[in-house]
């Protein structure tokens, strides 16, 4: 793999920008959403780039797979299809474009004087079984609270979004 | 520039971006993308950060950033479905006329 500041990288680099830049500008809200996807591919193919194959395709299953379709079915099921919106701002959005611009300029200012020259150290490209065998046996802590952590957030989802019930029992 | 710069300043683009959407849009699902946004610039950080450090055979870093991929998908999930929730209850999912948490 190559590790220097090349095409792929500045190709890669372009698509995620462009689709995060699209989906902050676009009027209509699907399109934004789909723009958002494809800053997640963008960002999945940088992944495989820093030779993390599993987290590449881990991003492209679970970022474009699901979180990018529930986005599209959160924008359905509470605005409908081909509404363009009239205020797209907030009414201080020149406060907030100011904070974000001063961010990135702190972030880039310390990468820029901080970083040491560092090389790539040469690996082999983990694999499957290297990751499940890491995640067995050092993270399987992190791996079952992750477990319960995902459960309880899909069932407080299911329980927030579904529609109040009397006490009667009757729906809404 | 040294390649792990790139990625670095790459991810503080993504950041600010993310950062300027959570900030400045008006809807609530386009504020969660933002934060959505912010999250994977974190992950691509924690990548750069495990793949240019002096010990990439030991999974650190690229393990923290898939238990943080998983930790971002319930927080979509739990932050959509509170917006569904509001949109019930008050037919909009407009933040400035969110002003008030009570029924």
């Amino acid at each position: 793999m190559i590790h220097g500041v090349g095409l792929p990288f500045f190709l890669a680099s372009m698509i995620t920008l462009i689709g995060a830049l699209a989906a902050a500008t676009m009027r209509n809200l699907v399109h934004c959403a789909l723009s958002l996807t494809v800053a997640f591919g963008g960002l999945a193919l940088i992944y495989l780039q820093l030779d993390a194959q599993f987290a590449g395709f881990a991003q492209i299953l679970v970022y474009i797979g699901a979180v990018a379709i529930l986005v599209v079915f959160a924008i359905l099921l509470t605005r409908g299809v081909g509404t363009t919106l009239i205020h797209v701002y907030a009414q201080k959005w020149i406060l907030g474009l100011l904070l974000a611009a001063g961010v990135f300029a702190l972030l880039g200012w310390a990468v820029l004087t901080s970083i040491p020259r560092v090389a790539a150290p040469e690996i082999a490209v983990p694999t499957v079984l290297t990751i499940g065998q890491s995640l067995m046996h050092d993270y399987v802590l992190p791996l079952e609270i992750t477990a319960v952590l995902l459960t309880v957030a899909l069932i407080g989802a299911v329980i927030v979004a579904m529609p109040e019930f009397k006490k009667n029992g009757g729906a809404e | 520039m040294t390649p792990l710069t790139a990625y670095l300043l790459l991810a503080a683009m993504i950041f600010a971006l993310g950062l300027g959407i959570a900030l400045t849009r008006r809807v609530a699902i386009l504020v969660l993308i933002g934060i959505e946004l912010m999250l994977n610039a974190a992950n691509l950080n924690l990548i750069a950060f495990w793949r240019f450090g002096p010990h990439p055979e030991a999974l650190t870093g690229m393990m923290f950033a898939i238990f943080s991929i998983a930790v971002a998908a319930a927080e979509a999930a739990v932050g959509l479905g509170l917006v569904i929730a509001y949109h019930r209850h008050a037919r909009t999912t407009d933040l400035d006329a969110m002003t008030r948490m009570k029924g």
